[in-house]
C-alpha cells in the first residue's frame, strides 16, 4: 500500500512537470501595457488614440480565433520620467506585462528603455523623438518605430538649408528630446554649409512664446528652427504669425509637426508649412481604410497621427514574431532577435525592416500644408511634395554608436 | 527699419538696450493676464474668504465660450466679450448658490477643496469632449496686424489687451473701492448681520460678487482665445502662478494684486530675457522670498 502512494504519488508528479511543460511551450497569453502621456499636450498625438490603435492591432492579427489570449492596459506617465519608471516596474513586476508600447516624450522614453532592458521585456516605442533610442542607448529589448530626430533633422532640416536657410537660430524645448533634436538638426545645417547663430532653450509646456520668438526675430537667421512639439509648437507657429515672422522674410522650420497640431493650429496660420511625417491617414486606399474604422471609434472622429500608426505598425508585427514562435516564450531579447529576423511589412507603412540596433526603416515623406481652399475635408491637410527612402531618411548603421553592433 | 541688433542678443549695447524695452512690454502683456486673474481671485477672496481653485476652469470656460459663440452662433470676438463673462458668470453664481454658500464660516480648506474638484471636474469633462490640443480661435480683422515701435514689432492685438484689462482692473478697483455699492460690499464682509438688519439682501451680493469674480476670470479667457490655444488644461497651466501673484501681492487686496501682476508679468519677462530655463520658476522663488519676510504679502493686510 505504501508503495503502491509513492508511486502514484511520483506519477502525479511526472504528469505535473509533463503538463507544466507543454504548458510553457505554447503559452498563448500575452499583455500589452500603452504607456503614454493620456492628458498633457502629447495626449492628442499618443494617449487615448494609442491604446486604441493598439487594441486594432490585436483584432485585426485574429489571433483571437487561433486560442491566444491578448490583454490590454494603459498608463498615465503625466510626462515625468519617474512616473514613467513606476508604472513599468509595476506592470512588469506586478501586472505581468510583456512588452510596453508608445512612450512619447525622449525623457521618458529613455527611462523606460533602462526599466525594460533590465527585465528582459519588449519595448516598441513610437512616441519618442530621440534618436539616442537606437543609437548611443540602444537596447537589444527596444524597437523604434515611426520617427526619431536624425530622420527630421535630415529631411525637413536639410531640405531647408538646400533651399538656402543657411543660418539658424533654435527655440529649444529644454529636456532629452529639444536637446537631441538640436543636435542633429545643427550637425545637417553645418554639415550643409550653413550656420548655427544663436539658440534659446524654453521649458515644456510654455503657454507664451513672444518673449523668446524677439529673440529669434532679433537674430536675424533665416530659418527659426524649432526644436519642440506638440502643444509648444501650435503656440510658436500661432505667436509667430502674431509678430509678423513669416512677414519679415523669416522662415519657420517646424521640425516636428503631427496631424493634431496642424488641427489645433488651423489651416489658416498653418498654411505653407514644411514639414515630415511617416504616416498620412490620406495616402493611399490601405491607409484610408485603416483611418476610416479608427475614426470611428475616436471622440470626434481623429485621423490617427503618425505615432498612433506606428503603435498598431508595431504591435502588428510584434503578434506576428510571436505566431512565428509558436508561443509566447516572456524573453524579450529572444521575441526582439525574431522580429528582427523578419521584414516588416503593413498597411501603414508599406514594406520595411528592423535594423540590429533596433531602428525600424521605412519611408518618410516631406509634407506641405495646404491653404483652407484646397482643402475638402476636416482632416485633410497635408500635400505630399516628396518621398525620402527609409535608408536616406535614417541613421546608417555604420554611422551609429550603437553597442549591439559591435558583437 | 533699423538695424537694431548685432549677433547674439545676449550682448551689451544699444542692440540689446532696445531688446530689454521689447521684453518689458512682452512682460507687460502677460502681466495683463495675471492681473485680471488675480483680482478675481482677490474679489473673491476679499468677499466671500474662498479660495477659488476652480478659476483657472472658469477662465478656460470663458474662452470655449467665445470659441461656440463664434463657430455655432457666429457671434463674433466683440459681442464675446459681452456675453462670455455673462454666461461664464452665471455658471458661477449657480455653483455659488447650490454649493459655495453651504461653505460660509467653515475653515478656508472646504472651500479651497470643494473649488478644486470643482476645476477637475470641469477640465475633465472639456478634455473629454475636445482633447488636449486645443481649438483654434482667430485674432479678430480690426486687431489683426502690428506696428514697428523702433525695438520691436508690437502685435496690435497684444497692445489691445494691454489697454483693455488696465482699464477693467482700475474699473473694478474703483467699483469696489469708490462706490456705494462697494461701501456695501466691503460692509457685508465686516458685519453682515449688520449689514443685513439696514435691509441689504447680502446672500444675494455675495453671490453677485462671485459672479463678478468668476466674470473677470473669463474675460480673461476671451481676451487669451486668439493668443494661446483655446485648451482645456490653459487655466490649470496659469492658475499656479496666478495663486503665486496673489500670495505675493497678498490675499484680498484689490490694487495690490493689480500692481502684483503686472510687475510679475514683467519679472517674468526679463528672466526670459536672461536667463530663459528659469522662466516657470522665476515667480514661486519671488513667492517664497516673500513668504519669508513679509508672511501677509506685499500689500496684505494682517488676518
Amino acid at each position: 500500500m505504501k508503495t503502491k502512494s509513492i508511486a502514484s504519488l511520483l506519477l502525479t508528479t511526472a504528469l505535473t512537470f509533463a503538463v507544466t511543460g507543454v504548458a510553457s511551450a505554447q503559452d498563448k497569453t500575452v499583455k500589452i501595457g500603452a504607456l503614454s502621456d493620456q492628458s498633457g499636450l502629447y495626449a492628442d498625438l499618443g494617449g487615448p488614440g494609442s491604446t486604441l490603435a493598439a487594441q486594432m492591432a490585436v483584432e485585426d492579427s485574429g489571433l483571437a480565433a487561433k486560442g491566444w489570449k491578448i490583454d490590454i492596459i494603459s498608463g498615465d506617465h503625466q510626462n515625468k520620467p519617474d512616473i514613467g519608471t513606476a508604472i513599468a516596474r509595476q506592470w512588469f513586476d506586478v501586472d505581468k506585462v510583456d512588452i510596453i508600447v508608445d512612450v512619447p516624450n525622449s525623457g521618458v522614453a529613455l527611462a523606460v528603455n533602462n526599466v525594460i532592458k533590465e527585465k528582459n521585456g519588449v519595448y516598441i516605442n513610437s512616441g519618442a523623438a530621440t534618436s539616442d533610442l537606437t543609437n548611443a542607448q540602444c537596447s537589444p529589448n527596444t524597437v523604434h518605430w515611426t520617427y526619431d530626430t536624425y530622420m527630421l533633422a535630415h529631411t525637413t532640416g536639410q531640405a531647408l538649408v538646400k533651399a538656402g536657410g543657411d543660418s539658424w537660430f533654435f527655440l529649444t524645448a529644454d529636456y532629452a528630446f529639444g536637446a537631441a533634436l538640436e543636435r542633429d538638426t545643427s550637425a545637417v545645417v553645418t554639415a550643409n554649409g550653413g550656420k548655427v547663430i544663436g539658440g534659446v532653450k524654453h521649458p515644456l509646456n510654455t503657454p507664451d512664446f513672444s518673449s523668446f520668438l524677439l529673440q529669434a526675430q532679433a537674430s536675424k537667421a533665416k530659418v527659426i528652427g524649432l526644436a519642440n512639439a506638440g502643444g509648444d509648437t501650435t503656440n510658436t507657429i500661432k505667436q509667430a504669425a502674431e509678430f509678423g515672422i513669416g512677414k519679415g522674410g523669416q522662415k519657420l522650420a517646424a521640425l516636428l509637426l503631427f496631424l493634431t497640431d496642424v488641427k489645433a493650429i488651423g489651416l489658416e496660420t498653418a498654411q505653407g508649412l514644411n514639414f515630415t511625417e511617416t504616416f498620412y491617414w490620406d495616402m493611399n486606399d490601405q491607409t484610408r481604410a485603416f483611418s476610416k474604422r479608427f475614426g470611428e471609434k475616436m471622440k470626434n472622429g481623429a485621423m490617427p497621427t503618425m505615432v498612433q500608426a506606428g503603435v498598431y505598425a508595431g504591435v502588428r508585427h510584434y503578434l506576428k514574431a510571436l505566431e512565428a514562435l509558436g508561443g509566447n516564450p516572456h524573453d524579450g531579447v529572444k521575441v526582439v532577435d525574431k522580429m528582427k529576423s523578419m521584414p516588416t511589412e503593413d498597411d501603414l507603412f508599406g514594406k520595411g525592416e528592423i535594423q540590429p540596433n533596433g531602428r525600424t526603416i521605412h519611408s518618410a515623406y516631406l509634407f506641405e500644408v495646404k491653404k483652407p481652399s484646397e482643402s475638402k475635408g476636416p482632416w485633410d491637410f497635408y500635400k505630399l511634395v516628396g518621398t525620402v527612402p527609409g535608408d536616406q531618411a535614417f541613421t546608417p548603421l555604420s554611422e551609429s554608436k550603437c553597442a549591439l553592433l559591435k558583437k | 527699419m533699423r538695424a537694431t541688433f548685432k549677433g547674439t542678443p545676449k550682448g551689451s549695447g544699444t542692440g540689446s538696450m532696445q531688446a530689454l524695452y521689447a521684453q518689458l512690454l512682452v512682460g507687460l502683456i502677460n502681466g495683463s493676464f495675471y492681473a485680471l486673474l488675480s483680482l478675481g481671485l482677490a474679489v473673491i477672496f476679499g468677499m466671500l474668504n474662498i479660495i477659488n481653485f476652480a478659476h483657472g476652469a472658469l477662465y478656460m470656460m470663458g474662452a470655449f465660450v467665445a470659441y461656440f459663440l463664434l463657430n455655432l452662433g457666429g457671434i463674433n470676438y466683440w459681442w464675446a466679450l459681452l456675453f462670455a463673462p455673462i454666461i461664464v458668470g452665471i455658471f458661477g453664481m449657480i455653483l455659488e448658490r447650490t454649493m459655495l454658500q453651504w461653505l460660509t464660516g467653515l475653515d478656508h480648506l472646504y472651500g479651497l477643496l470643494l473649488t478644486f474638484g470643482i476645476a477637475l471636474i470641469v477640465q475633465g469633462v472639456f478634455q473629454n469632449y475636445f482633447g488636449s490640443s486645443g481649438l483654434p480661435y482667430a485674432i479678430p480683422d480690426q486687431l489683426k496686424g502690428g506696428m514697428n515701435l523702433g525695438f520691436m514689432f508690437l502685435p496690435i492685438y497684444r497692445g489691445w489687451v494691454v489697454v483693455f484689462s488696465l482699464v477693467v482692473c482700475l474699473a473694478t478697483w474703483f467699483l469696489i473701492e469708490k462706490t456705494q455699492l462697494g461701501a456695501y460690499l466691503r460692509a457685508a464682509t465686516e458685519n453682515p448681520t449688520l449689514v443685513r438688519a439696514f435691509g441689504i439682501n447680502v446672500p444675494r451680493m455675495i453671490t453677485l460678487t462671485y459672479g463678478l469674480g468668476v466674470g473677470l476670470a473669463a474675460l480673461a479667457g476671451v481676451l487669451s482665445a486668439p493668443i494661446n490655444q483655446v485648451r482645456p488644461l490653459m487655466g490649470a497651466d496659469l492658475i499656479i502662478v496666478v495663486f503665486a501673484v496673489v500670495v505675493i501681492g497678498g490675499m484680498g487686496s484689490i490694487m495690490g494684486s493689480i500692481i502684483t501682476g503686472f510687475a510679475l508679468g514683467v519679472i517674468e519677462g526679463l528672466t526670459k530675457y536672461f536667463y530663459p530655463e528659469a522662466s516657470n520658476t522665476v515667480v514661486f522663488v519671488l513667492m517664497v522670498l516673500v513668504l519669508l519676510v513679509k508672511p501677509t504679502g506685499l500689500t496684505g493686510r494682517a488676518a
